[in-house]
């Protein structure tokens, strides 16, 4: 079903805070999960007659699980410092985009049923009974954020809205209106093994394909090995990466990396997705399964090493979750945890990024390159959220900065950053994360991605800017489809191990 | 002893008994419910070390609403600045002998109050000045800030204009606090003071006051960015791990 017609903002020289347009983005819905998809995940499809009180229960049942909903959702003072943070706020002017009133359409439920002052004076402190309007306004606006975490930023109590994000989603799943998109690849990568629903055979197939074409390419035979044993390093990357534009460009790179560096490596097809959607719904148990497959397949495969290719929210799963959740890393002393790490090389963090692998081999001079073969390419680099804001790479506070751009500069002698305000920890969203990627929400994914375009404009403007690396699957996919809308060419974004696969020297 | 003096002697009792227990219970049900996943906002300190470093930059300087919007943070922090000055002059209220650093805060304390009441009209005006804050201001916001600016505005009338029988106030409160209950001066604008302050004290645990201890225990502040080297698991997530 094609979507509805909408306008495209405007370029401007600089992001400007909108006015507020009440109810401009009320109408945008993304499709309902369906029954069997959400049988598979054991939610109901529909409401029952017991909605309010499934809603509340399973509300009750997360703020006795996380103290970040529930210290969320007392501290908000509603000073506003959130309130222009929120690129799609930016983009579409609806105040329910704003942070703050984003998270009071749970919060103004929350006081009603949880807190004494919500209970006697309702009016007073904006509590409300839960109705099956306020209901709606979750699931539209729960699925109008891509918990990128700027808010929380910027936030003097760090609330971060992506929880309150992912608890909305959760309890609305179970009330039975999951959301088509999430739910289906969750049940994919869980019947499968990734998020495309590639079968094994079939990812056989694409990897010999691309062994013949690097060959073709460069006469130099780089392999990429399937289920190895002995491997000594596990690769988990995006399964966008096994064939989607521009994403098949980054797993050469890794390929040749590898191969330069003489690293013995395989991919899975058991895991054969690095990203797991079960951060965006918000439910431990979905992400923890998803999770384990990474788990399954290293102790199946016995490698020593674990590395993550480009993704941002697969990339803030593993590092800051897999310990938690399967025992990937190390410091656990319990029986789970030492199964896995008496396999483990312990002179390697675990996991690994492929930017810090990669940075490390050119540092060490281990892999050569030759940053000239980039030079028909004046490039700058977009901070992906979950890796800017929610993770690390390297041993130094704020590494998830500087290594990807070391490492595009060991490689490329053209480099300008986007202004200041819109890199590094300040940096907006593509617009398509968090479960938002799918077509049913373009006019939200084309809206939000105005503060990046614009900055984006800029650059192009005064550097003649003409490639933006980046390194994760959802803003390459988001951006080929949404930046032409705004007049730039779909093949200026790339990975950043693109530019490695430029670069780097085989023999 | 007067029907005036029994009531506020016993609002005092009440609204103490009511912030302590209050605030006792939601300090100790943030530091039950547990913080499954490591979610620092990064880039975060390494170290728990760090972590109290950065915590510390919040509590004083409000560093994160610095980076977020100017005129906030300016009249934020002159309201709590002002406040903290002014409730540490306060003290010699309810101390004999009094400490000698609330002593050397005295001075300060008196014009504190300006400070303070200047940063709450600030944040009043943007409430009904900027078009974002107004939409998400509840009634609840409004009145907390005319109950502060009230408290500001009365206190200062007697450090400034009416002086109020500062020594029989004082015999009021070192009273309750021995439990040998005073007189309280019978000024109406130390009442309505007085009144004001046990009613800001009852609110205090069920409404949006709970930022105070609320911002300690925010797990994107509060927590180290190790999950690598550390591993981080709440009770009820480790039973997960053994049905493997």
């Amino acid at each position: 079903m094609a979507a509805a017609e909408f306008d495209i903002p405007e370029l401007k020289d600089e992001i400007e805070i909108p006015k507020l347009r009440e109810g401009s983005m009320a109408h945008a819905k993304s499709f309902l999960a369906g029954k069997p998809v959400q049988d598979f995940m054991g939610y109901p499809h529909e409401l029952g007659e017991d909605w309010k009180e499934r809603a509340l229960d399973k509300m009750g049942d997360l703020l006795g699980k996380y103290r970040s909903l529930k210290v969320f959702l007392d501290a908000c003072v509603h000073c506003g410092a959130c309130t222009d943070k929120c690129h799609y706020y930016i983009g579409t002017a609806d105040p329910k985009n704003m942070p703050v009133a984003r998270q009071d359409l749970m919060r103004q439920v929350y006081r009603r049923y949880f807190t004494t002052a919500g209970k006697l004076f309702p009016k007073l402190v904006g509590a409300k009974d839960l109705t099956k309007d306020i209901l709606d306004d979750w699931y539209s606006y729960y699925h109008q954020c891509s918990e990128c975490r700027r808010c929380s930023v910027f936030c003097p109590y760090g609330i971060d809205t992506a929880e309150i994000t992912m608890a909305g989603r959760e309890i609305l799943n179970h009330v039975g209106m999951g959301q088509k998109y999430s739910n289906e690849i969750l049940g994919k990568v869980q019947k499968i093994g990734n998020n495309l629903g590639l079968p094994g055979p079939a990812l056989e197939d694409t990897l010999e394909g691309l062994e013949e074409d690097i060959e073709a390419d460069t006469g130099v035979a780089v392999k990429m090995p399937l289920d190895v044993k002995g491997a000594e390093v596990l690769l988990v990357t995006p399964s966008a990466d096994f064939f989607s534009e521009p994403h098949v460009e980054s797993l050469i790179g890794y390929a040749k990396v590898f191969h330069a560096a003489g690293i013995s490596w395989t991919l899975s097809s058991h895991a054969s997705e690095a990203g797991n959607f079960g951060l965006f719904n918000g439910n431990y148990e979905t992400m923890r399964k998803v999770a384990m497959r990474i788990r399954e397949a290293a102790l199946e495969l016995g490698v020593k090493r674990i590395v993550v290719g480009e993704c941002g929210h697969a990339w803030r799963v593993a590092y800051s979750f897999w310990n938690t959740l399967t025992g990937i890393g190390y410091g656990g002393n319990d029986p789970f945890s030492i199964e896995l790490q008496k396999q483990l090389d312990p002179t390697y963090p675990q996991p690994q990024h492929i930017c810090e692998l990669t940075n490390d081999l050119i540092k060490s001079g281990k892999i050569k390159v030759d940053p000239s073969l980039n030079d028909d390419l004046i490039v700058t680099y977009h901070d992906s959220c979950n890796v800017a804001r929610a993770s690390r790479m390297g041993t130094e506070e704020g590494g998830q900065f500087t290594i990807p751009r070391e490492l595009i500069q060991s490689v490329v002698n053209n480099f300008h950053n986007m202004a200041d305000e819109t890199i590094r920890e300040s940096t907006f969203c593509c617009g398509g994360g968090g479960g938002l990627l799918t077509d049913d929400l373009m006019e939200v994914r084309v809206k939000g991605a105005l503060p990046r375009a614009t900055a984006l404009n800029n650059v192009v403007k005064e550097h003649q800017v003409n490639f933006m690396a980046t390194i994760c699957a959802i803003c390459k996919a988001q951006f080929t489809k949404v930046l032409p809308k705004y007049g730039f060419d779909m093949s200026m974004v790339g990975g950043v191990h693109q530019l490695v696969s430029k670069a780097i020297k085989l023999d | 002893m007067s029907t005036v003096t029994m009531i506020y002697a016993g609002m005092f009792y009440i609204a103490t008994l009511l912030l302590v227990v209050g605030l006792g219970y939601k300090i100790f049900d943030y530091s039950r419910t547990p913080a499954p996943l490591k979610i620092p906002t990064t880039p975060a300190p390494i170290t728990q070390k760090g972590v109290v470093y950065r915590m510390a930059k919040e509590v004083v300087l409000f560093e994160s609403l610095f980076k977020s919007n100017k005129w906030i943070w300016v009249f934020g922090w002159l309201f709590h600045m002002g406040l903290f000055l002014v409730l540490a002059r306060h003290l010699r209220y309810f101390t004999e002998p009094v400490w000698f650093w609330v002593n050397i805060v005295q001075p300060f304390g008196k014009y504190a109050s300006i400070m303070m009441v200047v940063g709450l009209l600030g944040l009043f005006a943007r409430r009904f000045l900027v078009d974002r804050v107004r939409y998400i201001s509840t009634p609840s916001d409004y009145l907390m800030l005319v109950l502060l600016i009230a408290i500001g505005l009365s206190g200062m009338m007697m450090t400034f204009v009416a002086h109020t029988d500062i020594v029989a106030l004082k015999a009021f409160f070192m009273g309750l606090m021995y439990f040998d209950v005073q007189p309280v001066p019978m000024d109406p604008i130390l009442l309505v003071h007085l009144a004001l302050v046990v009613l800001l004290m009852v609110i205090f645990p069920i409404s949006k006051l709970l930022h105070a201890p609320g911002i300690f225990f925010s797990p994107t502040r509060n927590q180290a960015d190790n999950p690598r080297e550390h591993r981080h698991v709440a009770a009820w997530a480790a039973r997960l791990d053994q049905n493997n």
